[in-house]
């Protein structure tokens, strides 16, 4: 039996298609995922993304327990609010899930990780905080509410008392606030500016109906992911797994080897980066005719890789993908689409990014 | 869901086939499965002349979601293919029992058109996949 987020009736109300993702009964689209698409491009549009986990973290140990737990260095948190992407390493070096950190206070850190790796996310973080004498509160009496798109902000600070309405248009990116009871961050996963929200259960249908009169467009999981991918952002998964290190999932900018911090990972990370990584993630562009996807086989001058996660980007009107292949110069590279094979460019991703092709794409 | 046509045969995999006054056979997808597939973004057609076999893949229509294989409901030649759908694949999503055509075969065995479903037993066969 899928889990059902509070807006499970709402979605299905307004016509949605519904699937199961990571267990959670979830929107794929309401209609037509390339129209939520745009919308999130060109005006605003939101997503239920309440299957997601929030954690509270608390206690006199926290900083050092986050220090151990992730990559990438939770001491360049130093303004209360202010937020960091990170990886959560085995200790091979494997991504066991990607998150976001939150500071909150010197005693207290909110994180949220991903809806399909929550159960051994929170048992792998409650074996490691044993010793640092962290709380862990998971907060599903809170739901989440991502609402993207350059008229985004607009619309959600029109919605808010001015108090909040002026803390939250005060935010720089990547930072969060507290406001009329809502948490407020100003992150996202489309490559467009607007706020994640996390909103008590009890207020949320309120929230999200008003987000519907002030016109922002429901979007599905579909549209949510064509546009992280036009963004150039991983999803954990498909993208990275515990066999795979970030640098070999174009994520060396979230590892931090700062002097004296000795987290879970760091030693396998350094042996490879001596080393040198065996794969690398590049992104491909296929200006034919065709769908790049999940699977398909890449083939270049170093050898074979494969699609990560591929799809038909709405913004581009063309097929784009991550691939992992062999390190080196991949030469002329090509993409087996069913026995097939089609010459395809290698970039420099994000592909999109506040609505607009990013250069060389 | 649209209405289905009653001059269409069907496929359990969801091709429609339509049998014109000239004798050729006109292959489309069913709305219902534009409907599983969601937005179209790409159709690889067959080429005019192709020799198809009933029941052999001989197109593909891509969805953001999913490429899905397009299987021949009678043997034949394929002698016309829906150039539109290269620049406008969203056709078959907007009207998959018309201009979302996308090939005709000049059939070698009109018996085959035995083996396919009418729309009554098609509607029947959606309904028993929904429950």
């Amino acid at each position: 039996m899928s889990k059902t987020t509070i807006f499970n009736a709402t979605h299905r109300a307004l016509g949605a298609k519904m699937v199961d993702f990571g267990g959670w009964d979830m929107p794929l689209n309401y209609g037509s995922q390339i129209e939520e698409h745009h919308a999130v491009r060109r005006n605003a549009g939101m997503f239920d993304v309440s299957h997601m986990t929030v954690v509270d973290l608390r206690g006199v140990g926290v900083r050092p327990f986050l220090r151990r737990l992730v990559a990438n260095s939770v001491d360049k948190l130093k303004v209360s609010g202010k937020a960091l992407y990170t990886c959560m390493l085995n200790a091979e070096g494997g991504v066991i899930d990607d998150l976001i950190v939150y500071y909150l206070s010197e005693d207290f850190f909110r994180i949220v990780v991903n809806a399909a790796t929550r159960d051994k996310d929170l048992a792998w973080i409650a074996a490691q905080a044993a010793a640092f004498g962290v709380s862990i509160s998971e907060r599903r009496d809170l739901v989440m509410i991502a609402v993207q798109g350059p008229q985004a902000r607009a619309r959600v600070l029109a919605l808010l008392s001015p108090a909040a309405a002026a803390a939250a248009e005060a935010l720089g990116k990547f930072a969060a606030c507290e406001g009329d009871g809502l948490f407020i961050a100003r992150t996202g996963y489309t490559g467009e500016d607007g706020f994640e929200i996390m909103v008590p259960e009890t207020a949320a249908l309120t929230f999200w109906n008003r987000l519907r009169e002030a016109g922002v467009a429901p979007a599905g999981l579909g549209a949510r992911d064509t546009l992280r991918l036009e963004a150039g952002m991983n999803l954990y998964g498909q993208d990275m797994d515990e066999t795979v290190t970030p640098y070999e999932a174009g994520l060396a900018w979230t590892v931090a080897l700062d002097a004296g911090r000795d987290f879970t990972g760091r030693a396998a990370l350094e042996a490879q980066r001596t080393a040198g990584a065996p794969r690398q993630m590049v992104g491909l562009v296929l200006d034919d005719k065709g769908v790049l996807r999940h699977g398909q086989k890449v083939l270049t001058a170093t050898g074979e890789g494969e699609i990560l996660s591929g799809t038909f980007s709405p913004t581009l009107g063309k097929a784009i993908a991550f691939a992992r292949i062999p390190v080196g110069d991949p030469g002329a590279v090509r993409v087996d689409i069913r026995g097939r094979e089609l010459p395809v460019r290698v970039v420099k991703y994000p592909f999109v990014r506040d609505g607009r092709a990013c250069p060389g794409i | 869901m649209s209405e289905i046509p009653g001059d269409l045969k069907f496929m359990k995999s969801h091709e429609w086939a339509r049998v014109e006054d000239d004798g050729l056979i006109r292959v489309g997808i069913s709305d219902h499965a534009q409907g599983l597939l969601g937005d179209l973004v790409y159709v690889e057609l067959p080429a005019v002349g192709d020799s198809v076999q009933a029941g052999n893949a001989c197109a593909v229509v891509e969805s953001v979601k999913a490429a899905s294989d397009v299987y021949a409901p009678v043997s034949g030649e394929v002698v016309e293919v829906n150039a539109a759908l290269g620049d406008k694949p969203e056709t078959i999503n907007e009207d998959a029992y018309g201009e979302g055509w996308i090939f005709a075969v000049r059939p070698s065995n009109k018996d085959e058109l035995e083996d396919l479903l009418d729309p009554d037993a098609y509607a029947e066969l959606l309904d028993s996949e929904e429950h």
